[in-house]
């Protein structure tokens, strides 16, 4: 066992609540300690992963029998449009963010984020942002009604909330792209010795590829709501027909965005699981190579496919077939990973606490999400499933029993390393069975109704889909409140009640993060560790040579 | 390694990614021309040199097919003129010269300018459309409560592909104000 961690023990640790509130407040306002802002980030996140749980919720209350319920259809597209962007802007992102920040620089031994300040402003970013983006729920004329994907010329008819959604769309993107660029300086220049790139953890370089994908392609998404900014304001015509400029182009642009950016909410996830997975099967990763090569394909094919959003924008056959092809080429990468997955806990010892039981979900639903998506690359047919139900079970089951349960299934497999107590069990495993079963009765009656030909972002519907309706709803609601066991669970582990924690926590856990103390101390890695061979072979197949 | 350089070596770094970030928000914009291109190319999207005007056209009928030609009108949200074509749709033979009039009166109580944008579907067929006069091409001045004929004279060139045998043309008029890119 390595034991030249060194702890630096004549630090002092951080200011705490017992030096008083405002020195407290000021801690955090001001902290550039990885540890603060990853723990910062994922509070930031869980309250609007609450937020945007809320409108889903009005959503589904609405939907739960046709006719009108409780709320005009003007709010209802509200709720759709701002639903999205808490969800994905607010609550997926900055969660791999939070993770990123906490487990990287444990994971590659060295004690910080290359650029700490610049880390402090691209969280500190994100509360300004989103304030903006939810105060328009309260301007005149409403929030933003036209859908995340903010297609023009209906985007353009936002009233007093459109410059505030643009500024906050900037906002978001700033703060990704710092958080990006500070994930990519630190992985390249600060790995401890013997780290080589081809011995991290998959964690580590899924991160890196996804840090590429953020900064190749939010500056598009910026790009192209500046053009919809100044179309609206300054008499420009990128997209109005009007003055020679066609909507359709909108469309290429932000879906040039679009596509990577679903991948950058599902590469972390799948460095999430691959962590977790080889822990509980007591498993070195089948296939640690491959794994990154497939990352990387990803990566590179999810900017040649991103007219299958547009499959009936009204394209030349040819056009069709390349995206079409070029999309199904996808699933191909995404393959390999699943069945590596499958072969790491092929005659493993595996046992199930609640992160593995989180991560084999994942397994199983994303792949669900998969096939779905291969049904929907296929041109001909996806003229009868665009804008239906069926789009939105698609990208439902990739990203909530995909992203989302990653990062659950994450938070429960670090979470004893982050407050030194181990989490409750029980309730853990209850929260888990609950959610993988309300996912389900939620999302799985959605592909029903979306064949059926409902279409989606619409308030009211035909009776014929009322009772697939009734058993999104019903599970919608039974989702958002397990999700509460979950809330209790993480702060009862913050509030330090549970049994003590190892170093190691789980038994078949590797990887220099386990070597430091739990909870971890404020510094870690001071001086660059010697890395034991035992921490790198559960990673990789083959141990370091440092 | 030595800690300053470190430091150093991780700004330059950074100010190179950010260089990256400069040059794809640029890229974002870039896209505008290259689409444009594109669609001038290929023809996609209706958008082509069959919509602008020629000055003439060399007719050669062929009478044995015959193409449909559909006529849609609109007006942008909003506006209240009218627009109509005096007709829904024509069967024209190929290679021939044909004329629909087309009307359109400002009810809007005061002087205005006024333009339509043309969009044929399907895309295969735009650059198969000459067009020798139509009001697509300049700005409408329109008087409150003027009413205005205009005609558009136009010929499908035989060249045509087969599998085409409907051209939909589509006019929207908009308000010709604020719109500085009008080209
Ligand atoms: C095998 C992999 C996948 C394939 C083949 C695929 C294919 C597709 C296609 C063709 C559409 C467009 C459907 C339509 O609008 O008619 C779509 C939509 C979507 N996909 Fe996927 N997908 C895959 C994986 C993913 C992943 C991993 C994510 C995110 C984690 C994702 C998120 C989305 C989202 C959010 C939409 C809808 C966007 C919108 O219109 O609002 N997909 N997918
Ligand atoms: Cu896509």
């Amino acid at each position: 066992m390595s034991s030249a961690v060194d702890h630096h023990d004549d630090h002092h640790g951080p200011v705490t609540l017992k030096d008083g509130f405002g020195k407290w407040v000021m801690r955090w306002i001001s902290t550039t300690n990885h540890k603060d802002l990853g723990t910062l980030y994922l509070w930031f996140a869980f309250i609007m992963f609450f937020v945007g749980g809320a409108m889903a919720l009005v959503i589904r209350a609405e939907l739960f029998e046709p006719g009108m319920q409780f709320v005009q259809p003007e709010f209802f597209n509200q709720m759709t449009a701002m639903h999205a962007l808490v969800m994905i802007f607010g609550a997926v992102m900055p969660a791999f963010v939070g993770l990123a920040n906490w487990m990287i620089p444990m994971m590659i031994g060295c004690s910080d984020l290359a650029l700490p300040r610049v880390n402090n402003w691209g969280f500190w970013i994100l509360p300004f942002a989103f304030t903006i983006l939810l105060s328009t729920l309260f301007v005149p004329g409403g929030a933003p009604a036209a859908g995340w994907t903010m297609y023009p010329p209906l985007s353009l008819q936002t009233s007093n909330a459109f410059p505030m959604l643009i500024f906050s769309v900037h906002l978001m993107g700033i703060s990704s792209i710092t958080g990006a660029i500070n994930v990519v300086v630190t992985i390249l220049n600060m790995r401890a010795p013997g780290m080589t790139l081809l011995k991290m953890p998959l964690f580590v370089w899924t991160w890196l590829i996804t840090a590429y994908l953020l900064i190749a392609t939010m500056p598009v998404l910026a790009g192209a709501v500046t053009m919809l900014l100044t179309d609206k304001y300054f008499g420009t015509s990128f997209f109005s027909a009007s003055g020679g400029g066609d909507p359709v182009m909108f469309q290429h642009i932000f879906w040039f965005f679009g596509h990577p950016e679903v991948y950058i909410l599902i590469l972390p996830a799948f460095g999430i699981v691959s962590t977790i997975i080889p822990t509980f099967a007591r498993k070195t990763l089948f296939g640690y190579d491959s794994m990154v090569y497939a990352t990387a394909s990803i990566a590179f094919l999810s900017f040649i496919v991103w007219a299958h959003h547009m499959f009936t924008a009204g394209m030349p056959v040819a056009a069709e077939l390349f995206f079409m092809f070029s999309t199904m080429l996808i699933a191909v990468p995404t393959g390999v990973k699943v069945f590596n997955w499958v072969a790491t806990m092929w005659r493993g010892s595996m046992t199930f606490e609640t992160p593995m039981l989180f991560a084999v979900a994942f397994v199983f639903l994303f792949t669900i999400g998969g096939f779905s998506g291969l049904m929907l690359a296929i041109a001909p047919v996806d003229f009868q499933y665009h804008d239906t139900y069926f789009v939105v079970a698609h990208f439902h089951y990739v990203l909530v029993p995909g992203a989302v349960f990653a990062i659950m299934g994450g938070v429960y497999y670090w979470l004893p390393k982050w407050t030194g107590v181990m989490y409750n069990e029980k309730l853990g495993k209850l929260h888990f069975w609950l959610t993988a079963i309300f996912v389900n009765v939620t999302f799985f009656p959605m592909h029903f109704s979306g064949l059926a030909g409902m279409p989606r972002r619409i308030p009211d519907y035909a009776v014929q889909f009322a009772d697939f309706n009734m058993w999104s709803s019903i599970g919608a609601f039974g989702f958002g409140f397990a999700q509460l066991i979950f809330l209790w669970v993480v702060v009862q582990s913050c509030l330090k009640k549970g049994e003590a924690a190892t170093s190691r926590v789980w038994e078949g856990a590797h990887g220099l993060e386990w070597t430091v103390p739990s909870p971890a101390p404020y510094h870690t890695f001071e001086e660059p560790p010697m890395i034991a061979d035992a921490e790198i072979t559960a990673v990789h197949d083959e141990p370091a040579k440092a | 390694m030595d800690d300053e350089q470190d430091k150093v070596g991780s700004w330059w770094l950074a100010a190179k990614l950010f260089g990256v970030t400069a040059v794809m928000f640029a890229f974002g914009f870039a896209l505008v021309p290259l689409y444009e291109v594109v669609c001038e190319i290929t023809g996609f999207n209706g958008q082509n040199k069959g919509l602008t005007l020629v000055a003439s056209v060399d007719e050669a009928p062929v009478e044995d097919r015959t193409v449909r030609v559909e006529f849609l009108t609109s007006v942008h949200a909003g506006l209240d003129w009218d627009f109509a074509s005096e007709r829904d749709s024509i069967e024209v033979h190929p290679g021939k010269l044909y004329t629909v009039n087309f009307t359109a009166a400002n009810h809007e109580g005061r002087d205005m300018v006024g333009q339509a944008r043309p969009s044929v579907a399907p895309w295969q067929a735009a650059k198969h459309l000459r067009k020798t006069e139509c009001f697509c091409f300049s700005q409408q001045p329109m008087e409150a409560g003027e009413e205005k004929l205009m005609p558009v004279r136009f010929m499908i060139d035989p060249e045509l592909p087969d599998s085409v045998d409907t051209v939909t043309l589509s006019y929207t008029f908009f308000e010709i104000e604020n719109v500085a890119q009008a080209n």
